[in-house]
């Protein structure tokens, strides 16, 4: 880093605070564009990958936690590996969604946020995920409940919905795991 | 005999159930015995990972501690769960004080196709075939976690894997060319975003046609269930009609071992493959 560069760094809290909880140099990128050239959700995006990162340059950190790209983005490593400066991007995603769920700004996408958290707590009940309580758990927040009830029907008869879950004797331990990660550093809204 | 630990994970329960009676046949067959962990827990998946930093390297780190408590290696058939055990490893190697675990990053992850697209199992699978798949074309669908980052996986040719094409090939099957070996389904966005799913495998279903594919041949269970399972939508949208069944590696190892329960892990698929096997003679 030069002295160029920490200057701007002291004054930028947004920027140092995603280098830091990344760990990744975002600073080396040049906008090449390889991110979002090669990014299959890129259309879905309000920013495109390489923007994303601009504007965490720039310090714009409501534009990003709000944006609908850290939600779009379906984590497929494709510009991790083609960035020509090494910048796990992906990564980066990760660090976004983090900061953003602990920001309090609201998400640029609702429900995406909204089936993670259901999803986790689907965890801390039962361990494991049972699909079927999953969705319907999901569907009751969403309000979607005739949304592919055709095609859960379809996969019922093909035997791939088991009605009730599986019996799983391992509930002490993953309650104690989410107790340890719950409070600081444990960002899910739960 | 092989001995095996197995984490099957929960899609292998569940919408990915062929995936799961199938790499336990073919293990059978192949005289490799799974020892599935007992009590084992959901890894996290996206959703950890996406919201929260801690618990996306505890839960793995859990199953981890598990699998160590053995010196057997651990098979890994889902590539979500894969992806995260591997992070998990990574991190726990590089900070060994990262948690509050016993699990040290010993034992040896092994994700399913990786393991059975090695030399030595490929010998055994063309020493064991009795049903040469020898009319049916594929296209080999790795998707993303497979193979990326390569820093997880290993996987020198990220961008062109060949390994499951050269599976396919032990079973006599012809692998076809095709540029969409690593693009993304989407994945998990297919309950929130459906609409970009359905866009994704859209295009994926379009050029595997277009390859000329009898079958897309996959080992994820998300690529599985987003290309099996969408395509009467994509026809309603008006994007093309589509009936490619979208097949398991490992069915189509039962296929050519002659597993006597194949027909039933073919069964489970919304895509029916049953048609297109008859035609090609291969049931």
């Amino acid at each position: 880093m030069n002295s160029h560069q920490e200057v701007a760094l002291k004054e930028n809290s947004f920027l140092s605070e995603v280098l830091a909880e990344s760990g990744e140099n975002l600073q080396a990128c040049y906008q090449c564009q390889k991110c979002s050239a090669g990014c299959p959700v890129a259309e879905a995006m309000d920013l495109l990958p390489n923007q994303v990162l601009r504007h965490i340059q720039y310090g714009h950190r409501e534009k990003v936690l709000g944006s609908k790209t850290i939600w779009i983005c379906a984590s497929c490593y494709t510009c991790s590996v083609r960035c020509p400066n090494d910048i796990d991007i992906a990564k980066i995603m990760d660090t976004l969604r983090h900061l953003a769920l602990r920001s309090g700004v609201a998400p640029g996408e609702k429900e995406i946020p909204l089936f993670h958290s259901v999803f986790l707590d689907e965890i801390k009940r039962r361990g494991r995920i049972h699909e079927i309580s999953l969705l319907l758990k999901f569907k009751l927040k969403t309000k979607a409940f005739f949304k592919d009830a055709g095609l859960g029907w379809k996969m019922f008869r093909l035997g791939k919905i088991h009605l009730l879950p599986p019996p799983f004797r391992g509930g002490k331990e993953v309650k104690a795991l989410f107790r340890n990660t719950e409070g600081p550093g444990g960002t899910a809204p739960r | 005999m092989k001995e095996l630990s197995y984490y099957p994970g929960c899609s292998l329960h569940g919408t990915a159930r062929e995936y799961g009676e199938s790499i336990k046949g073919v293990s059978d067959l192949l005289g490799i015995r799974l020892h599935e962990l007992e009590n084992w827990t959901c890894c996290g998946a996206s959703s950890a990972h996406c919201t929260d930093e801690k618990l996306a390297l505890a839960l793995p780190a859990l199953n981890l501690a598990m699998a160590e408590r053995s010196d057997r290696e651990l098979l890994v058939p889902c590539v979500a769960c894969y992806h995260r055990f591997k992070v998990t490893e990574k991190e726990v190697k590089e900070h060994p004080d990262l948690l509050p675990s016993s699990y040290r990053g010993k034992v040896p992850i092994r994700y399913a196709l990786d393991f059975f697209s090695q030399e030595e199992w490929l010998a055994e699978l063309k020493a064991k075939t009795v049903k040469p798949l020898d009319s049916l074309k594929v296209v080999c669908y790795y998707g993303c976690l497979p193979v990326r980052p390569p820093k997880l996986t290993s996987v020198k040719a990220y961008e062109n894997p060949t390994h499951m094409d050269r599976l396919m090939e032990a079973l006599g099957a012809q692998s076809i060319l095709w540029s969409y070996k690593t693009d993304c389904c989407g994945a998990s966005l297919v309950v929130t975003r459906t609409d970009i799913v359905r866009k994704l495998v859209g295009r994926l279903l379009a050029m595997a046609l277009e390859a000329e594919a009898d079958c897309i041949v996959t080992g994820c269970s998300m690529c599985q269930s987003n290309l099996d399972t969408r395509q009467d939508e994509i026809k309603a949208d008006g994007g093309g009609r589509y009936a490619i069944p979208v097949l398991y590696f490992t069915e189509l190892m039962g296929l050519a071992l002659g597993h006597k329960e194949v027909k039933k892990w073919l069964g489970r698929h919304v895509t029916s493959p049953f048609e297109m096997l008859r035609k090609k003679g291969l049931l």
